[in-house]
Order: C-alpha cells, then sequence, then structure tokens
C-alpha cells in the first residue's frame, strides 16, 4: 500500500512518481529531469573528449613521436572533433539550461511536448553508442570531424558508425528545435509579450530555428555519404563523375549555421548574467533580441568562407567573404552592449561574472581572428594551420564552452538547491583561464610561422610555441578538474540555499521554488513588467 | 513506500500546437528533399544528354499510375479526416483502409519496377552503368536515392496509418480530438507532393 503526499512543495529532485530511482530519471518527461539527464551526459563525454585532446597536446609537446604514432593521432583529433561538436557543444546549452530554464522563464509548466523531449534524450543516447560502438567495430575512424569526400568512403578506417550516429544525433537536435519553437510561441505566461521575453528564450529561439532548417542538411549528406561508401552511388566520388567539392558545400550549409547554434545560446546566457551582477538592466535589449535574429538567418549565407582555397569562382569568393564581414556586426553589437551594461553598475563580483566577463574577452579574440580568416588574402596564407585551430577553440571552446560554465554556476543555486563552494570555484576559473590563454594564444603564432594543422609531427623550429601550448593544455585541464570538482561536491554537500532568488535576478525563473517543484508554479504567474528592470 | 501523488494538469492540450510542431518537421522535410533536388540540378545541368536518355529507360506507364493512386491517396486521407469531423468512424476507417491500400500498392509497383532495373543491370556499381559512363551512373544513383527515400516515408506513412486507424478503433481519435489523424494527413500529402515533384524530373523531362 503506497502512501501518497502531496507533491505540492516537493523539489523535482525529490519527486517520486511512478517510477524510482534511476528509472524515474530516464523516464522522466519533467523538462528540468531531461535537463539535468543532458548535463550528466555531457561531462561525461566532456571528460573524456579532453583527455583526448590532453594526450594529442603532449604527443605535440616534441616533434616526433613522443606518445604515439600518425594514426593515432588521425584518430584521436577525429573522435575529439565527433565527440566536442556532435555530442557536447551542438547540444550544449539548449539541451541543458535550455529544457531547464526555458519553461521557467517564460512561465510554462514544462515545454510544449515533454514526451517528445524525453524521445530527444534517448536519440541522443543511441547516437552516442553507435558513434563509440566503432571502437568495438573495427577501430576509429581518421577522417576529422568533416568526413570530407572522397576521403571518408575511400579510407580503410571505419568510418561507418560515426557516419552514422552523427545522422542519428541531428534528430535528436531537430527535435529539440521543434519543441523549443512550439514552446515559445505557444507557452509564455500570460502578459509576457515577445518584447517582454528574457533573452535566453530569445537566442533559444533563434537557435531553434536554425535547428530545424539546417541539420536536415547534414542529415542528407551524410546519409549519402553512407551509401556513397555501401553501394558507391556516385553522387561525391569524382571516379564515378561525382563532384568532392559538392559534399564540401553541402556539410558547411549546415556546419556553417551549427557554428551559430553553439554559440547563439551561450550569448543569450552571458545577457542573462551581466545585468544580474551590474545590477543595472540590459543595455539596448531590443538590439540583442534583433542582432540574434540577424545572426541566425545571415549566418545561413556564409558557409563558403570554409572553402576559399577548395576551388570556387572569383564572384563566389568575394560575395562570401562580404557576408562574412556582414555577419560579424551583429556579434559586435552584443559585445557593445553587454560592456555598456557593465559601464557604471554596480559589480557584485561572482564567479558567473568572472567566467561571463571572461567570456567576453576570448570571444573578442576568436571574433577579431575571424576576420583575417573570413578575409579572402590572409585566408590563404593560414588556411588549414594551427592559427584555424586558434581561432576555432576561442569561439567554441572560448566563446560557448565559458558561456556554459558561467550558465552553470549562476543558475547552479536554483538547479540543486545548494550554493558552490565560491573560493574554490574563483580559483579554477583562474587556472583555466590562464590554462586557455596559454594553451590557445602559441597557436595563433605557431599558425602564421606556418604551423599545418593535423599532424602529429612538425618541424624544429616550431618547438618552442608548441612547448608552451602543451603547458598551457595541463594547466587549463587542471582547472577544469578544480571547477568540476568543486560542482559535483558542491551539488551534494555545498551549502544549502534557502532564498528563492540567491542573486537577486529578475527573471522570473527566480520567482520558483529553490529547486523547482515537479510542476514549477501552483498557478501560472502574471507578467507585467520587462524582465531587466532595476530601479 | 512513500509516492507522490500523479501530476496531470502539465499533460495540456494545445492542438494548434500540435500541428505548429507537425510543420516545422515538414519544413525540416523540405529542406531534405531539397538537398537532394539541389543535386539533381547540378548533375542535370553537368550531363544533360545521360539524364535525359535515362530519363527514357524508365517506364512512364508505372510513374504516371503510381503518380494517380498516389494523388487518389491524399484525397481519401483528407475525406477521412471530414469524416472524423462529422463523427462518422465507420466511414473513416474505410477511407483510411483505401489510404493504406494505395500505399501499400504503391510499394508493390516500386519493387516490381526497382526488381526490372536491376535485373536489367542498372544499379549502382553495376557493370552496365560503368559502360555508360559518368552521367548515366549518376542519374541513376540519384534515382535510387530518392525514389528510395521518398519510399522510405510511404513506409513510416504505412506505420502512421496503421497506429491512426488503431487509435480511432479504440476511440481515442474522435470527432472532438483527431490532431494525431491531421497531422498524419499532413505528412502524407508531403509524401503526395514530393513524388510529384520526382516524377516529372525522372520520368516526363525528355
Amino acid at each position: 500500500m503506497s502512501e501518497t503526499t502531496t507533491a505540492k512543495h516537493v523539489s523535482f529532485l525529490e519527486y517520486k512518481g511512478k517510477y524510482k530511482g534511476i528509472l524515474g530519471w530516464i523516464f522522466s518527461t519533467d523538462h528540468k529531469r531531461v535537463g539535468l539527464l543532458y548535463l550528466y551526459t555531457m561531462l561525461v563525454f566532456f571528460s573524456i573528449a579532453a583527455i583526448l585532446g590532453l594526450l594529442m597536446k603532449i604527443q605535440l609537446i616534441a616533434p616526433g613521436y613522443t606518445i604515439m604514432g600518425p594514426q593515432t593521432y588521425n584518430s584521436m583529433f577525429t573522435v575529439h572533433g565527433i565527440i566536442m561538436i556532435f555530442i557536447i557543444v551542438v547540444p550544449g546549452l539548449p539541451a541543458v539550461f535550455g529544457n531547464f530554464f526555458l519553461p521557467l522563464m517564460i512561465g510554462a509548466k514544462d515545454v510544449a511536448f515533454p514526451r517528445l523531449n524525453l524521445a530527444s534524450w534517448w536519440i541522443y543516447i543511441i547516437g552516442i553508442l553507435v558513434v563509440l560502438s566503432s571502437q568495438f567495430l573495427g577501430g576509429w575512424p581518421d577522417t576529422g570531424w568533416t568526413f570530407y569526400a572522397p576521403y571518408s568512403f575511400r579510407t580503410p578506417a571505419n568510418v561507418l558508425p560515426a557516419l552514422f550516429g552523427a545522422f542519428i544525433l541531428g534528430f535528436s537536435s531537430i527535435l529539440t528545435g521543434i519543441n523549443f519553437v512550439v514552446t515559445i510561441h505557444r507557452m509564455r505566461a500570460p502578459g509576457m509579450t515577445w518584447l517582454k521575453m528574457p533573452l535566453f528564450p530569445w537566442t533559444l529561439y533563434a537557435t531553434a530555428w536554425i535547428q530545424v532548417l539546417a541539420t536536415p542538411v547534414i542529415g542528407i549528406t551524410l546519409l549519402l555519404t553512407v551509401m556513397e561508401r555501401v553501394l558507391g552511388v556516385g553522387v561525391f566520388d569524382p571516379a564515378l563523375g561525382g563532384d568532392p567539392i559538392l559534399y564540401q558545400h553541402l556539410f558547411w550549409i549546415y556546419s556553417h549555421p551549427a557554428v551559430y547554434i553553439m554559440i547563439l545560446p551561450g550569448m543569450g546566457a552571458i545577457s542573462e548574467i551581466l545585468p544580474v551582477f551590474s545590477r543595472k538592466s540590459i543595455y539596448g535589449y531590443k538590439a540583442i533580441v534583433l542582432s540574434s535574429l540577424a545572426i541566425a538567418f545571415v549566418g545561413y549565407f556564409v558557409w563558403g568562407h570554409h572553402m576559399f582555397t577548395s576551388g570556387m569562382s572569383g564572384r563566389a569568393l568575394y560575395a562570401f567573404s562580404f557576408l562574412t564581414f556582414l555577419v560579424a556586426i551583429p556579434s559586435a553589437i552584443k559585445v557593445f552592449n553587454w560592456v555598456a551594461t557593465i559601464h557604471k553598475g554596480s559589480l557584485n563580483l561572482q564567479t558567473p561574472f568572472y567566467w561571463a566577463t571572461s567570456f567576453i574577452f576570448v570571444f573578442m579574440i576568436g571574433g577579431l581572428t575571424g576576420l583575417v580568416l573570413g578575409s579572402l588574402a590572409t585566408n590563404v596564407h593560414v588556411h588549414d594551420t594551427h592559427f584555424v585551430v586558434a581561432h576555432f577553440h576561442f569561439i567554441v571552446f572560448g566563446g560557448t564552452g565559458y558561456a556554459f560554465m558561467a550558465a552553470l554556476h549562476y543558475w547552479f543555486p536554483k538547479m540543486f538547491g545548494r550554493m558552490y563552494d565560491a573560493s574554490w570555484a574563483n580559483i579554477g576559473w583562474a587556472t583555466f583561464f590562464g590554462g586557455f590563454l596559454t594553451l590557445y594564444l602559441p597557436m595563433f603564432a605557431l599558425g602564421l610561422q606556418g604551423m599545418p594543422r593535423r599532424y602529429y609531427d612538425y618541424l624544429p623550429e616550431f618547438h618552442t610555441g608548441n612547448i608552451i601550448s602543451s603547458l598551457g593544455a595541463i594547466l587549463m585541464i587542471a582547472g577544469a578538474l578544480i571547477v568540476i570538482t568543486n560542482l559535483v561536491r558542491s551539488s551534494r554537500h555545498g551549502e544549502k540555499v534557502t532564498g528563492k532568488n540567491p542573486w537577486g535576478g529578475r527573471t522570473l525563473e527566480w520567482e520558483s521554488d529553490t529547486p523547482p517543484t515537479l510542476e514549477n508554479w501552483d498557478e501560472i504567474p502574471k507578467v507585467t513588467e520587462g524582465p531587466y528592470d532595476y530601479k | 513506500m512513500e509516492k507522490h501523488e500523479e501530476h496531470t494538469a502539465h499533460v495540456h492540450r494545445d492542438d494548434e500546437g500540435d500541428k505548429l510542431g507537425m510543420w516545422l518537421f515538414i519544413f525540416t522535410e523540405l529542406l531534405l528533399f531539397g538537398m537532394l533536388f539541389l543535386m539533381y540540378a547540378v548533375y542535370r545541368h553537368k550531363n544533360p544528354e545521360a539524364f535525359l536518355l535515362g530519363g527514357e529507360e524508365l517506364d512512364v506507364f508505372i510513374g504516371t499510375f503510381n503518380t494517380v493512386i498516389l494523388l487518389i491517396s491524399s484525397a481519401t486521407v483528407a475525406m477521412s479526416i471530414t469524416a472524423i469531423q462529422r463523427g462518422n468512424k465507420k466511414q473513416a476507417l474505410v477511407l483510411l483502409g483505401i489510404t493504406l491500400f494505395i500505399a501499400v500498392l504503391f510499394l508493390v509497383n516500386k519493387y516490381f519496377e526497382w526488381g526490372a532495373k536491376i535485373e536489367y543491370g542498372f544499379y549502382p556499381g553495376s557493370d552496365l552503368l560503368h559502360e555508360l559512363g559518368h552521367g548515366t551512373t549518376l542519374f541513376f544513383g540519384l534515382y535510387y536515392i530518392m525514389s528510395g527515400i521518398h519510399a522510405l516515408h510511404i513506409l513510416i506513412g504505412i506505420g502512421l496509418f496503421i497506429y491512426v486507424v488503431w487509435q480511432i478503433r479504440r476511440d481515442k481519435i474522435h470527432s472532438t480530438d483527431y490532431v494525431w489523424l491531421e497531422n498524419t494527413g499532413l505528412y502524407w500529402h508531403l509524401v503526395d507532393l514530393i513524388w510529384i515533384f520526382l516524377f516529372p524530373l525522372f520520368y516526363l523531362i525528355h
């Protein structure tokens, strides 16, 4: 005989429903539990891929064979890339914080399709298992995460599971996107007009549209590559009349917008955090909204800048270069708004604020070096060098990764009802930040000197830069270890948070219980003010 | 054992939202096939003669027949929605039965059509295509890919129709709650629409 108690003010972490224990999590349609499922999954795979990255940097600490040979190195950067891109940063903030906080921030009880939401996570897990099955079905792929034709169907290495797994992961991304668009259209609380919606949901909205409209392109491209490898249909195979450059076009038609899938929600999270810790309303709310939508739109038309040296007409080169400069403008608008938000604020120096401001710093370095790559003449010089690797990591790891950590520290008390240890969090951040800069800044110089990427070996003149970079990698991993250990420990043993609103945030999620109850609200809140009214 | 009370309040019903979700899904399908049409355009432009000859190898009769029955099936789905709205369960089931039959018939025709082509030697990697050259290889490569992915959608449609029929029989879909049937219908019209483009591109353009 089971005793039924009222669940009105039981936190979602302690709620006991139809299933018990772990089943109560992996079969839960509660958006908050689904968000945490993503978080835990990502934590595991981020650790794996980060270790692969560290091993690569140790290999590069000296020229020649240090700890691995060329084939192992090729497999490592491939698997590192596939995990980091398809399993971590593409789902990234939307899957974790979007799931957890979108309904809370717009005053809803769940997303529009809770069961579909859980299905997305399951599809995600199946995709991951298929990708990783390559380990047991004939070894790792060696194509790089881009699977360029014709190598991806000529290599004897085992590419099929990775291709097929990435295809499956795409479904998860599409379903999350559909879910969020419908949720935002249909489930905002009464009074929350479009322009009273907080900025994180706004960026999720722009992101969700990219997920819906771009992911099918990579889906069909990966499927065609599978068919090319299995059947030899000929569409990408020059030996059968196909065009491998067409593969690159299709690949980047998705994968460039995907960069904005990665960064836009991060920008949204930063736009939430800065006003709270500056005690000031966000500067230029509408400009941030419009620039998010502009990024999502213009982001579709710049894919060619990944292919400046692949063979394109001069006119196409100019157009893509011009559009690349154009897409930098909305990002710059955001940076301006963030800095103006901090300006003359009463700053509350907490860990989320450190992550957020360091985000602006690394994001600017990443963005400005992106323009070096977007200009035709300089691109030819630095194409396929370590300069590209450094730029890419400054944006994707520096941008999305820092925003992720900022968001995790910011929302941590709401998610777990406990506070992280602030001094360890700050030490972890400082170590990580220092390690990050030491790791990636020398790579710009190495790239300019001409060190190509994706080789396990290099000429002796690049030795100094690589030593610094590899030491930076060790420092950064140490920082990440401190940050993660602190968060994991604090989620169980941290100081309990009693109030609803430890940071004094003005958005709706801070009006729910800490941690929120199963249905978030006893009554759907009514919204009368804008999201950032500090007066 | 302590157990918290079941919650039902968040199982909200929003037919408009459900349809919006389906439309978004349809956008993704359009982009998926859009890329295939793009490839078709590129390769047709590069190999106009081979594509012309390739089209003449296909059986216009089977293609036309399949087009006609698929159009009829779209009509029967639309009619079944009207029948459900009017509360006529039996009529809706009959109309969906016809749709299901047509969907299966389409695949049977496809089976014989592909079988004949493969027997003749038109398949990826065959000696015949190797002799005929790049253009024909690409034409038949695209033909199998595009009509194959379309056939996969027919197969998924069959699964959806079986589910919907089952739900109607259990009275889970009825005159005041029929968004599942509507969304299945939307999906089926999309499958039909894509075929309307595939048919002339492969069979008719000479």
